[in-house]
């Protein structure tokens, strides 16, 4: 979907239909979901294997220490904001994979797999119920996994809309070389 | 206890799907509660590495202007690290995604269609007035409707830069004011006297807040604000350098 | 059934402090506990007939020397034997009291209750017993008055007391940093007084006074019964020592000259001491606009003064009244009252360690959504405006730590580490009843009713 000329500059929302898509488009494993104001992202949803809530919530540390050390580990992601969540429903608990940000759906997810293999974290989603059993080879199956338990938004909003994130950190820096460089004049 | 419904009713291919091929998985969901399934913790040696327990311990405050370095916290269960007290309950900490919350709450039956069709409505406020929401202070806001076995629910994700607890009341006049509140009233456990009843309304932002237990940001703790003053700021220094050629 | 809402205000029901400003220049006031009820209710019942309501208070102003008013704790409204289901009816805040609110306040570090004075600060501070007198003489005589009556009503004593007295010359009220006072003001509907311009539009009487229909509509969850609460209102009294010392040295550093120093004092306060504001009067300060009603207040900030180069964003007077760049403001506005104690010092003469300062009181249908607010969200909030480290430099909570950032082109300034120029030495959330309230207090039955 083409960005409009004025992005950024207004906030903006979006309304979804309930497939995720306004009109299908082929992506290479299933249908592409359209950039918003929010632009790319999604909201995985998973039941948790009983017992394992703990172990989940483990990783929080884990990722922290790993960006900790290391700020730019996920930067092929182009997120905005990752959060993790588990919640219950009855008496069922869900993990909950909400991101924003800058490529598409199948691009995010192999580089996901491919990166949190290499961080040693992939592990956190053998938690999941029908979690593939051969993912640590069969990569088109994680990323099924992934599109199956997508929960896509019928509302989005953003209040820079389109921006990505990488001119985001451009502008900010510029902000700065602008402030520092008027500090000098006083 | 009725085990888990895997195969079910759910809608659009959620846990329904038919590549739940993993025999694993369909094993060991029946005597789940018995026979411990195999829990997948973090790595033992990855643990050991981390300095400190990480039962309790609060991050070190956030620098301001320190947004060069993406960031992530993990967060405790209860959603903070101290308790400390707002006007209406604990605050809840900004982390590097500021602040924000993810409310989750049970469609009442035969909603489901109204409640997707505000979509609609806020897409025209907004359309009509870009900033209509700026009370709000968001950075991003989604609206999810999703079915995990227990009927569709309605989950509200917002990313914001102000606490939970401080604006509240003006969401609150916000949404009676451009009509965003009558979403709500087809949500379970709403307030009947929403209309009068602050308090009870916020209770129920509070009751149904699903707190992170791990964020990120990729420019971490910048505000919605700055972020959008830095965007002029280098468009404004973009059409100068353009003018200057 | 609850009755419906009166529409006129009950002029002769709602105590005089919500509704008036009188003549006085002095004043005390007492805190008090009650032994057992049937004491504390007998002190009531005597003394009710020395607090004027609204409209016998305007109706005698000229005669009149000495105004007095009382308000309750929720403990003390137990102590009087009000019962039980009553008191459960009352707002959550008001229940756990100001000493245990002190994080939503941000009375942190030397504001800290655990630091307070006064000996107020437990429940067993029971009433507020407030005295205004025209005079030091009518003062005195009122303050034996008491004594005697409290002699004569055992059981009730006095935990401390505070006399206050307004800052010579007495053209107008002045705090002991030197600020002009009572700007601005807001006006309710049915009052019948028009706002001076620039005040705002006249706020619904609901949103001070019980009973009414507020801002939202119709006035719900009052405490019970309706007698208790129809034409009452709560009150959070605040004790603020001012640190003159402190303040003028901090002028001193800041400002080279006397007109550089009165500019800093300005951009603090977003007024000129004189009272004029820098929305109007930017660079230089004008006694005669500050002089003027019709002028001094008629001002607003979103498209005049959007980036604070005029009123600073984090000055005092913004935070306590952003106008219009905030939504939801006629929910928001606050009733005050009170006045300055201890003894001025001297413009030449160096701090001498004499407890001074401002003992007021905020009066609001809803200490959490208007005081507290107000406290949490404008004051102490150091994002306030996307400040980013400032607290409100008056009266926020100050520990050396925070700024004071002046917008100025082409770069602002920043003051960094504020010294805190007020401590916060004593707190407390009353009830003030309405006429009709305090009599059903003061022939409450032993089963509390």
């Amino acid at each position: 979907m083409n960005v409009p000329a004025d992005a950024g500059l207004q906030p903006a929302a979006m309304a979804i239909p309930e497939e995720g898509y306004f009109q299908l488009e082929q992506g290479r494993y299933g249908p592409i979901f359209p950039r918003t104001p929010a632009n790319y992202g999604f909201t995985i949803i998973a039941k948790i294997k009983p017992g394992t809530a703990d172990a989940i919530r483990a990783y929080g540390k884990v990722l922290e220490k790993i960006v900790r050390d290391d700020p730019h580990a996920f930067a092929v992601l182009q997120l905005h904001y990752l959060r993790w969540v588990l919640f219950n429903i009855e008496d069922k608990t869900f993990f909950m994979y909400q991101g924003i940000f800058d490529t598409d759906f199948d691009k995010y997810t192999e580089d996901a797999v491919a990166l949190f293999h290499k961080l040693g974290v992939d592990t956190v989603f053998e938690n999941l119920e029908e979690f593939p059993a051969d993912w640590k080879t069969n990569v088109p199956a994680f990323i099924k996994f992934v599109r199956d338990h997508q929960c896509p938004s019928f509302l989005e909003y953003g209040e820079y809309p389109y921006a990505p994130s990488a001119e985001i950190k451009k502008a900010l820096a510029v902000k700065r070389a602008l402030s520092v460089m008027l500090d000098e004049t006083q | 206890m009725s085990p888990d419904d895997l195969s079910g009713s759910t809608r659009r291919a959620f846990l329904g799907s038919a590549t739940a091929a993993t025999a694993l998985t369909l094993a060991s969901s029946a005597g789940a509660e018995q026979t411990p399934t195999m829990v997948h913790g973090p790595d033992p040696t990855k643990l050991a590495q981390l300095k400190t327990n990480p039962a309790a311990e609060p991050p070190s405050a956030p620098k301001p202007g320190d947004w060069t370095k993406p960031s992530a916290m993990a967060i405790p269960k209860e959603g903070y690290f101290q308790l400390e007290q707002g006007r209406y309950g604990p605050i809840f900490p900004r982390t590097p995604a500021n602040y924000g919350f993810t409310i989750i709450a049970k469609i009442k039956p035969g909603r489901e269609a109204t409640v997707r069709e505000y979509g609609g409505t806020i897409e025209k406020a907004v359309r009509e007035q870009p900033d209509v929401l700026a009370p709000l202070r968001l950075h991003y806001l989604r609206w999810v409707i999703f079915d995990v076995g227990s009927g569709p629910h309605f989950m509200y994700q917002g990313i914001f830069d102000t606490d939970f607890d401080k604006y509240l009341e003006d969401a609150v006049a916000l949404f009676v004011k451009t009509g965003i509140n009558t979403v709500f009233v087809n949500l379970e456990g709403w307030p009947d006297d929403w209309k009068t009843n602050v308090p009870a309304v916020i209770k129920f932002f509070r009751d149904h807040q699903r707190p992170s237990f791990l964020e990120y940001g990729e420019y971490p703790y910048v505000s919605a604000d700055e972020v959008k003053k830095a965007l002029r700021v280098k468009g404004a220094l973009s059409a100068m350098l353009d003018q200057m050629q | 059934m609850a009755s419906q809402p009166p529409t006129m205000l009950e002029f002769d029901d709602i105590q005089h402090i919500v509704l008036t400003r009188v003549p006085a220049i002095t004043g005390r006031y007492e805190f008090l506990s009650f032994g057992e009820p049937s004491r504390g209710r007998r002190w009531l019942a005597g003394i009710i007939e020395k607090i004027e309501s609204a409209q016998a208070a305007a109706a005698r102003m000229e005669a009149q020397n000495r105004w007095v008013s009382v308000a309750f704790t929720w403990t003390g409204l137990r102590a009087l034997g009000l019962n039980e289901a009553s008191l459960a009816s009352f707002p959550e805040e008001f229940r756990q009291g100001m000493p245990a609110r002190w994080q939503v306040l941000g009375d942190t570090g030397a504001n800290h209750p655990d630091h307070w004075i006064e000996g107020i600060s437990g429940p067993e501070l029971h009433a507020i017993a407030i005295l205004f007198a025209r005079n030091a003489t009518e003062r005195q005589r009122s303050t034996q008055e008491h004594q005697a009556y409290l002699a004569r009503t055992p059981g009730v004593k006095i935990l401390s007391s505070l006399d206050i007295d307004a800052i010579p010359p007495f053209d107008y009220a002045r705090d002991h940093f030197g600020y002009r006072d009572r700007l601005s003001q807001l006006e309710i509907e049915g009052t019948g007084i028009e706002p001076t311009p620039g005040s705002g539009p006249p706020i619904k009487a609901g949103e001070f006074i019980l009973g009414y229909p507020d801002e939202d509509g119709p006035p719900v969850g009052l405490p019970q019964p309706d007698i208790l609460s129809r034409n009452g209102t709560y009150m959070a009294y605040r004790r603020l020592q001012e640190h003159v010392g402190a303040f003028r040295e901090f002028l001193r550093t800041h400002g080279d000259t006397p007109e550089e120093q009165e500019w800093v004092a300005a951009k603090l306060m977003g007024r000129w001491r004189s009272g004029a504001p820098l929305a109007l009067a930017p660079d230089k300060d004008d006694p005669g606009l500050a002089a003027d009603p019709q002028r001094n207040n008629n001002f607003t900030y979103a498209k005049s003064d959007p980036y604070g180069y005029a009123t600073p964003l984090g000055s005092h007077i913004r935070r306590m009244n952003p106008r219009d760049t905030a939504v939801n403001m006629q929910r928001r506005r606050m009733i005050r009252r009170g006045a300055t104690y201890g003894p001025p010092l001297a413009e030449d003469a160096p701090e001498d360690g004499v407890d001074r300062g401002v003992a007021a009181f905020v009066l609001c249908a809803s200490l959490v959504r208007q005081f507290e607010f107000a406290q949490n969200v404008w004051i102490n909030d150091p994002n306030f405006h996307e400040l980013g480290n400032d607290r409100d430099p008056i009266i926020g909570a100050q520990d050396g730590t925070f700024d004071m950032t002046i917008p100025k082109r082409p770069v602002r300034r920043k003051i960094r580490g504020l010294p805190a120029f007020t401590t916060v030495r004593s707190g407390a959330y009353f009830f003030l009843p309405g006429i009709g309230a305090l009599r059903y207090l003061a022939t409450l039955s032993e089963s509390g009713r």
